[in-house]
């Protein structure tokens, strides 16, 4: 948030805190595709800016260990069935980090697809922005509604019970505009999906 | 200091110390996209043809340069245009016989504009794209008369025909400073409502002859 | 120095100027259309090239290295221009620019005290308002692409880039035309409207001794320029005037005539979403007996050379103007281009527009995005606008730290205060409980309404859950052992 609104002196310390924190972690699992977007963009950036050396070699040492939630799933422990089962209809929603910058499309879907009951059902215009884009979503509110107001329609169009994401930003956005206007459509992260009835440890 | 001189210091200014060997670095550039196209003589001249016809273009597909003046005739029957201009250094054996063609070396715009149909030969051609290349020179005419009349019939041999855009751009190397036009199909807006329309300006009707 | 971005200085803010522009409906809805048409016939153009990703490589590259060496690239074609009789002048800024055109003009007008002059559509003219400064000085332009010339004669504004005469439908379009052309029974059909334009305009082109126009690309090696175009009044401003006068900004040069041969297949797919657009015209210099015998260049700065010093903002400068970026971005979609309050609108508006003033005006435009990066996708030449978004947003940033007002600004003291509360576990806790007890003050009906400051534009038109009552860490410490995860 703070380094892609302008504030990259103060993004630094979040920076060198967050490698500090998880430098020992054999896997660091992050359920935001945005956050993972941020890491392995702009952290060696981060690191070469400062100078500092120690900092980059930790950085470098520390990305490869670093999924996103369904890419730890998928890529790092190769599972796609985690024994899940959620008998709805949902409709997914790839969030713009998660699409473009991570490049990550058939996972999630193969990830829903093993899920006993699940009845995926594609969003049209699913690569269209939901509006929310960090601080854009207050600064900008009204063009953030108007594409808001997009994304809702195409979720709506789908009839599915459920939205799921990647990212919480794109849920809370989405929950925000379809809960303000009455809709019966629930917003789950695909991790709650994913450990619905049923799921192993 | 002259504005030229202050824009190039400034510039200098900003790129700081730079390799002092543009060339080198230029030609160091990777060309991965496709140069050369693949496709058979037939299939390149198919894919022309296939353009061409998304274009309304009228194609007339010749066994040799010996039918290009009975073909003109026909074209110019058919379409009642009567008012023929070429290149002086358009080959006369390929004008038909039954019209006066006017020619052009160096009339004026009130003379050019008399004409309602012009043809002239063609440098290049672009199978995948269906575009005709001319270098205005020759048989290909000045700018001024594939310009102003309303049909244009451009004559374009077969081995002129390439598939790809920059197969077609290296013959015209040599001719690179001369006038050239690429043409793809006629003139098109859509300003008015989003409705595509053919023919704003230049020539609305196109006539191909391939030999 | 007057670096001037058309009338961006005066421009309102984007939030500001987006809320008058959210409410045009139908040019909202006209504008969905405009950019769905074309970014559904950009994506069969470019779905059709096996080696896409390669051409925008190739065209990135040539780029780049153009702008790394560009006082090399810009004196070869200087050289090369004025060889084959072409004359080359240098604007360092707007006003320059303005003043070289309009001695031009005069010089080769010496009998008329009231030029005209025909036009080729060119946003860098609208750039350095040489209309206005035109007509400032008795010289009359008269544009001659279909669109600008529906406005002119209506008397009014372009409402949309690609397509500036979108708000008007073809009955008002008919009405302009029966009044200025004297033709009391058009009819309102395209094709008679376009066949009318048609007439009207030959008129014009045919008389009319003078000819501005800019260029999409300058060769270096020949000194050739290259224009492209889809209607026709490219080539008759060209070719039949006595005189050219061609505007082109110094970052449109490139190296070889062969580089052609990417950006002529990149271009066209990406503006109009077409294999090649109907007309590319080149020349060079001045050719006897062909065309216009004087031939000007004006190249412009009008601050692009600042953007040099730093690699990323040097990207900006890469951009061959196809505005594939606009037909992509969500938030332009919405906004149609008026709330950017400059002629370079969309993404590459909300870089380029603020850089060449020196971030002095159009500060709110980087931030107009989400950075979801939908452009760079699309750019035919790999520019990484989000990237550049969020460096300008640095530098505003960091340049309002300087001051005291920006010290003070809420922003700021939010994000210094989140900064702190994230890099302390402690802290970070501390808060998570202050909030689930005041966020009580706010909840209604299990979601949180009126929320104060920023955070109200949130609330104002969405619900927001309120924090759990349990944290994730909380509740996957309590879990049993052996448990399966809790169900919905």
């Amino acid at each position: 948030m703070h380094y892609n609104t302008g504030y990259h002196a103060e993004a630094i310390p979040l920076v060198r805190n967050f490698v500090h924190t998880f430098r020992d972690a054999e896997a660091v699992c992050v359920p935001s595709a945005s956050c993972v977007a941020m890491m392995r963009e702009h952290y060696e950036l981060i690191a070469r800016n400062e100078n500092d050396a120690l900092l980059l070699q930790e950085v470098q040492l520390l990305l490869p260990r670093i999924f996103e939630f369904s890419e730890l799933l998928t890529n790092h422990l190769k599972v796609t069935d985690v024994g899940a089962t959620f008998p709805h209809t949902v409709t997914y929603h790839p969030s713009c980090h998660s699409l473009r910058m991570l490049h990550i499309s058939e996972g999630p879907i193969k990830l829903l697809k093993q899920v006993r009951g699940l009845s995926l059902i594609d969003l049209p215009n699913k690569e269209q922005c939901c509006g929310f884009g960090g601080t854009f979503a207050v600064k900008n509110a009204d063009v953030s509604m108007a594409m808001l107001g997009e994304k809702q329609s195409c979720i709506i169009e789908t009839k599915a019970e459920v939205v799921t994401a990647l990212d919480n930003s794109c849920l809370m956005q989405i929950y925000g505009g379809l809960h303000r206007s009455n809709s019966e459509v629930r917003t789950l992260h695909i991790a709650e999906i994913l450990a619905a009835e049923g799921a192993r440890a | 200091m002259t504005a030229r001189e202050q824009i190039l210091a400034t510039i200098r200014g900003h790129l700081g110390t730079q390799a002092s060997n543009p060339a080198a670095s230029h030609a160091l550039i990777p060309a991965t996209y496709n140069r050369i196209g693949r496709l058979s003589p037939e299939a390149r001249l198919e894919l022309f043809l296939d353009r061409l016809t998304d274009y309304d273009s009228e194609i007339h597909v010749l066994p040799t340069s010996d039918a290009i003046p009975a073909t003109i005739a026909q074209v110019l029957a058919t379409t009642g245009e009567t008012q023929l201009i070429a290149s002086t250094a358009f080959p006369s054996a390929w004008l038909p016989s039954t019209i006066t063609p006017i020619l052009d070396g160096n009339l004026s715009i009130e003379e050019v504009g008399v004409a309602q149909a012009v043809v002239t030969t063609c440098e290049s051609a672009v199978a995948s794209t269906g575009t005709i290349i001319l270098v205005h020179q020759g048989a290909q005419g000045r700018r001024l008369i594939t310009l102003l009349p309303d049909h244009h019939i451009c004559i374009v041999r077969r081995d002129q025909i390439f598939e790809h855009l920059p197969e077609a751009l290296t013959p015209i190397l040599p001719n690179a400073r001369l006038p050239i036009t690429t043409i793809s199909g006629p003139s098109a807006t859509s300003d008015i409502e989003m409705t595509r329309i053919r023919g704003v300006h230049g020539p609305r009707r196109l006539t191909v002859l391939i030999y | 120095m007057s670096i001037r971005v058309g009338k961006a200085a005066a421009a309102p803010a984007f939030p500001i100027a987006a809320h008058e522009a959210l409410q045009n409906d139908q040019l909202r809805r006209n504008v969905r259309h405009a950019t769905n048409v074309i970014r559904t016939k950009r994506a069969l153009r470019v779905d059709e090239m096996p080696d896409w990703q390669q051409l925008r490589q190739a065209g990135s590259d040539l780029k780049q290295h153009t702008l790394a060496h560009l006082d090399h690239y810009l004196e070869q074609f200087a050289a090369n221009c004025e060889k084959a009789g072409g004359k080359v002048h240098w604007a360092r800024d707007a006003d320059e620019a303005n003043a070289i055109a309009i001695q031009l003009i005069r010089d080769h007008s010496a009998n008329d005290p009231h030029p005209e002059v025909i036009k080729v559509k060119t946003m860098t003219s609208d750039e350095i308002q040489l209309n206005p400064a035109l007509e400032a000085a008795g010289i009359t332009p008269i544009e001659t692409d279909l669109a600008d010339m529906i406005v002119q004669l209506g008397h009014d504004e372009p409402s949309h880039i690609v397509v500036p005469a979108l708000h008007k439908n073809r009955f008002e379009i008919r009405d302009i035309f029966r009044k200025e052309m004297n033709l009391p029974d058009l009819t309102e059909t395209p094709e008679d409207l376009t066949a009318a334009a048609r007439r009207y305009l030959r008129e014009r082109f045919l008389r009319t001794r003078i000819a501005v126009s800019g260029a999409n690309f300058a060769i270096a090696e020949t000194g050739t320029v290259c224009v492209v175009e889809s209607e026709g009044n490219g080539r008759m401003c060209l070719t039949l005037p006595d005189v050219l006068i061609t505007l082109i900004g110094i970052e449109k040069v490139i190296p070889r005539f062969a580089d052609l041969e990417v950006f002529l297949q990149t271009l066209p797919r990406s503006a109009t979403g077409e294999r090649m657009n109907p007309y590319n015209s080149l020349w060079t210099g001045v050719t006897p007996n062909d065309g216009p015998q004087h031939f000007h260049v004006i190249l412009l700065d009008n601050g692009r050379t600042q953007l040099l010093a730093n690699e990323l903002e040097r990207e900006t400068l890469q951009c061959i103007r196809c505005g594939a970026c606009l037909n992509a971005c969500p938030v332009y979609r919405e906004t149609s281009g008026l709330a950017y309050g400059s002629i370079y609108s969309g993404p590459i508006g909300a870089i380029l527009s603020p850089q060449l003033q020196s971030l002095d005006h159009s500060r709110s435009l980087p931030y107009a995005s989400t950075l979801c990066g939908a452009c760079y996708e699309v750019c035919p030449v790999k520019i990484n606008i989000p990237e550049v978004l969020v460096h300008l947003r640095g530098r505003i940033v960091r340049g309002d730290q300087k001051t005291l007002s920006g010290k003070l600004s809420i922003e700021n003291i939010a994000m210094q205060t989140a900064a702190k509360i994230f890099l302390s576990r402690r802290r970070y806790e501390a808060a998570q409980r202050l909030a689930r007890i005041g966020q009580s003050l706010f909840e209604r009906k299990g979601q949180l309404v009126n929320l104060p400051g920023m955070a109200g534009a949130w609330t104002a038109t969405r619900d927001l859950r309120p924090i759990p009552a349990q944290s994730f860490r909380d509740w996957w410490k309590e879990r049993p052992a052996s448990s399966k995860g809790a169900a919905r």
